[in-house]
């Protein structure tokens, strides 16, 4: 493998697989590096090797990933699965570790397509064992088709939520109730956005179906629902869900929570490029162009880790970028490239159309209206959000002083989970918005890097 | 509005200070650009060692060890200052040679602190340590504290005895009036009959606003942090000929140091860790204690700090003003000399004078074309600077 491709990509989900089929069709040489056994990204996790691959539990979107993996793997690009990234310089340069053997690559471009995140949030007792994200949960029954034995609440909003509940209800899980966080009057919402989403039919029958199944079911829905907690000493017994003043426990071995999707800046914010915050999706995301290119001439990002628009609108979105990246290399014409780009870019407002409806349906949750203060926020170091409380009583303001003082967002995660929480805790506490504070800059390494692995790393060899 | 005396930045030089004019009766107002300790003051390693220091610093860190010993009665904190000693390993000959050597300078200046020891000592003091290791020098009462506790205590002292902070707020511009000194701020003017400037690696910069002369070099070291080990050492190490710096925390995750170079972002503020010379920085950690190898690497991080041409600081009266006092340009081991600091800095302010010797860091030793000469590699000052 050549430690100097034109272009390494960081994330072999549709993004990135469908920007290194682009980029090797252009000609230039590409690296793809993903952390994961085997390509696919979250989406399309396990796609090649899944248990129930065949099955009507995950569906045909599912299996389309298939169709990505094939063409990928004919381009001719390089692929490295078990890489896992580490750190990545403003320069371009990469540390990745690759089977357990830490290394440097030095491309001449770097596409960042590291995807989306669950946002986190917090409430009393989502640490005990058995309360997992919906996403966990999915991971679970892709890989191994695993179903708990337990009755399972799903609490939270959005479509991740809907197609979790019925995958689980299709694997003939027992399901005792999905606990809506969405304020009520969805459609209404929606409506104003229905007819831009037209675009894409297909997944808007997608969902409807899927909300047709849930509700044919008898499985029980809890609406309007405005608190959760999580009860047992252990693990999870019992889950109380509030609405308004009515409360009540349902007992369950399994909780799946799910808050929606967070474009996964660790990277573009360890290396400083510039980012905004989006106030629909109420999230941060870097700043971007329509290709992707960011404030540092080597690096660019795609797919839901620029901005989340699903599965689908990152393959084009990798595409844009392949494309740019072959322009910005010399074998692209600015002509050919825009020639080129343009059907990628309409169907990417396409999603654009379907994603405003979905932002109006399910708007996120304030991350404040969930957690009390003996809620931990920080996993890793164990502080709640009365630790972070007392620290800006003490004068902190800003997310960085805070995690210097109480350690909040300083352990191994290094506030990947609890960083926007914490950034809202500070806004709310200080009277600034959600907008005026970004959660704190992780530090590298971003994966597991021992002191042994960088002392083998030979110094000639680094950038 | 007038002040009775500006510190310009709020690390923990200006903090220091600012604590011992409130001691004393003053009201300062010190000015921080970001927030307390967000610079190097922040990002320190936390060591609290005499052990190979400049000589010119000796007798400051001699008076400074004593204040970090009376923090808890000064500030009713103590800052996590944990004295468990600091000890260089020696693996060669040579290196042995350079131990007594070092410990019979010291003597002759009147200090005792440094200790050479064999290698049966450095073993009971150590026993994980590599059979490589032929002996040491120590100074058992050095120690290290916690940068941002240590700080944020210097800071709460001084508020509670009248001192005033404002963050957030940058120092635009300085002029010099009838009645003293204003300084433009982003909140505004304000003005005070003395002006201190702390302002670090920015310290440069302030004087220049003054009209001085006094070259700093940004630099950006960095530090590594383990995950949490078993309990397995006491004294903070370092090398004598090595660049190496590490120590064990209460919490059982270790703190490696060493100053290798990040990259300095001025315009920003900001610094990045630079992994090209980490390799470096590493094999010396497993050379000594081979069980790290395996130990996995939570957080690296790099401080911005301004290192002086001698790599010793500026402190004192500006020599065309006396109601302007300098305090920057610690060259990467100012946070040992934090507390006495303090003390010399207020000495200056509402005496003019102190009875510390501070000639070696006149402000204006560089200013005379022909006198700047950066790092010379031979001399005793880099020679003993080199660890951190
Ligand atoms: C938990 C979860 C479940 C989801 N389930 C569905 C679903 O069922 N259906 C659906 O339509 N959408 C789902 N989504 C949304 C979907 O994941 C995205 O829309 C889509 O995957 C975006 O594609 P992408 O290429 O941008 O990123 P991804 O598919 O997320 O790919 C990113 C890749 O980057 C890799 N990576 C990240 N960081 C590193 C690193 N430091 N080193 C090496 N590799 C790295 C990851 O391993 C991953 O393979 C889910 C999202 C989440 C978070
Ligand atoms: C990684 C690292 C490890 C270290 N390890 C050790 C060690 O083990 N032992 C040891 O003794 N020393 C160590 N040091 C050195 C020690 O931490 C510093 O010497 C000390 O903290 C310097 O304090 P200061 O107050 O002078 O500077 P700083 O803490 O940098 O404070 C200066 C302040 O001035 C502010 N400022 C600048 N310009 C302006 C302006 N225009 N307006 C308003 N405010 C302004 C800045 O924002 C900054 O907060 C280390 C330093 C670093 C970076």
């Amino acid at each position: 493998m050549t430690d100097r491709p034109d272009l390494a990509i960081v994330g072999a989900g549709p993004a990135g697989l469908a920007a290194a089929t682009e980029a090797a069709a252009r000609g230039l040489s590409v690296t793809l590096l993903d952390e994961r056994a085997a390509p696919g990204g979250i989406v399309y996790h396990a796609v090649t090797r899944s248990p129930l691959g065949g099955t009507t539990v995950l569906d045909a979107d599912y299996r389309r990933g298939t169709g990505l993996v094939e063409a990928f793997r004919s381009s001719g690009s390089t692929y490295c699965p078990n890489a896992s990234v580490w750190a990545v310089d403003r320069d371009g340069s990469i540390g990745v570790t690759i089977d357990g053997q830490a290394r440097w690559l030095r491309p001449r471009r770097v596409l960042l397509a590291t995807g989306c995140m669950e946002r986190s949030l917090p409430f009393p007792g989502w640490t005990l064992p058995g309360v997992m994200t919906a996403g966990a949960g999915q991971i679970l029954l892709k890989d191994s088709g695993a179903i708990p034995d337990g009755p399972v609440v799903l609490a939270g909003t959005g479509p991740l939520l809907l197609l979790v509940a019925v995958q689980y209800l299709r694997a003939g899980a027992r399901i005792a109730a999905v606990a809506d966080l969405t304020p009520p009057g969805a459609w209404q919402r929606g409506l104003p956005h229905l007819a831009g989403a037209f675009g894409c039919l297909p997944l808007l029958r997608k969902g409807l179906s899927m909300m047709a199944e849930l509700r044919r079911s008898d499985v029980r829905r809890i609406p309007g629902v405005t608190g959760l907690r999580a009860i047992g000493t252990d693990r999870l017994e019992a889950v109380e869900v509030r609405q308004g003043e009515r409360a009540e426990r349902i007992p369950a071995g399994v909780l799946l929570v799910h808050a929606g999707v967070v474009p996964n800046i660790v990277l573009t914010r360890m290396l400083r490029l510039p980012h905004r915050w989006d106030p629909r999706q109420r999230c941060w995301r870097p700043d971007a162009d329509a290709f992707g290119a960011t404030g540092l001439d080597a690096i660019a990002v795609a797919g839901d880790g620029a901005r989340i628009l699903g599965a689908e609108a990152a393959v084009h979105a990798g595409r844009l970028a392949a494309l740019d990246a072959a322009h910005r290399l010399d074998v692209l014409d600015r002509a050919e490239r825009d020639r080129h780009a343009a059907p990628e870019q309409a169907a990417i407002e396409r999603h654009a159309g379907l994603r405003s409806l979905l932002d109006a349906m399910y708007p996120p949750p304030d991350g404040l209206a969930f957690l009390d203060d003996d809620t931990t926020i920080c996993r890793c170091e164990d502080i709640t959000a009365a630790d972070i409380r007392a620290a800006i009583a003490d004068g902190c303001r800003d997310p960085n002083q805070v995690k210097a003082v109480t350690r909040c967002a300083m352990g191994p995660c290094q506030g990947r989970q609890c960083g926007q929480t914490l950034a809202r805790i500070v806004a709310d506490a200080t009277g600034q918005t959600e907008e005026d504070v970004m959660p704190p800059r992780a530090r590298p390494p971003l994966r597991r890097l021992t002191i042994g692995d960088l002392a083998a790393l030979e110094t000639e060899s680094t950038p | 509005m007038t002040e009775d005396v500006i510190i310009i930045g709020g690390g923990l030089h200006g903090s220091s200070t600012a604590y011992q004019l409130a001691a004393r009766g003053r009201r300062p107002l010190v000015i921080e650009r970001n927030h307390v300790a967000r610079h190097a003051s922040g990002a320190s390693a936390g060591g609290v060692r005499r052990l190979r220091r400049h000589r010119a610093e000796l007798p400051l860190a001699m008076e400074s060890l004593a204040l970090w010993r009376r923090l808890p009665e000064l500030l009713g904190d103590d800052c996590g200052f944990s004295p468990c000693g600091h000890l260089l390993l020696a693996e060669t000959e040579a290196d042995l040679a350079w131990t007594v050597e070092r410990a019979a300078t010291t003597r002759s200046l009147g200090y005792d602190f440094e200790e050479p020891i064999d290698r049966a000592e450095v073993k009971r003091l150590v026993p994980s340590v590599s059979n490589a290791v032929v002996g040491g020098i120590i100074a058992r009462d050095d120690g290290f504290g916690n940068p941002l506790v240590t700080t944020a205590a210097f800071r709460r002292r001084a508020e509670s005895l009248g001192a005033r902070y404002l963050e957030r707020t940058e120092v635009l511009g300085i002029d010099r009036d009838g009645d003293g000194w204003t300084v433009a701020t982003t909140a505004g003017r304000f003005s005070a009959p003395s002006l201190v400037n702390c302002a670090g690696g920015w310290g440069e910069r302030i004087a220049a606003m003054l009209g001085e002369t006094m070259p700093v070099r940004m630099k950006a070291a960095t530090m590594t942090v383990t995950a949490r080990v078993p309990r397995f050492l006491g004294p903070v190490i370092g090398h004598v000929r090595k660049k190496l710096s590490l120590k064990q925390m209460q919490n059982g995750t270790v703190v490696i140091g060493g100053g290798y170079e990040g990259r300095v972002d001025m315009e920003a503020g900001e610094s990045d860790v630079l992994y090209a010379g980490l390799p470096g920085n590493m094999k010396p950690v497993i050379d000594a204690f081979p069980h790290l190898a395996r130990v996995p690497i939570v957080r690296n991080w790099t401080g911005l700090e301004g290192n002086t041409p001698d790599a010793i600081p500026y402190i004192g009266p500006s020599p065309n003003d006396p109601t302007l006092v300098h305090s920057f340009g610690y060259s990467g081991h100012g946070f040992q000399l934090g507390p006495i600091c303090g003390v010399i800095v207020a000495d200056l302010v509402m005496q003019g004078a102190t009875a510390l010797p501070i000639g070696a860091f006149q402000p204006d030793r560089f200013a005379t074309a022909g006198t700047l000469q950066w790092g010379a590699k031979e001399g005793t000052a880099v020679e003993e600077q080199k660890a951190v």
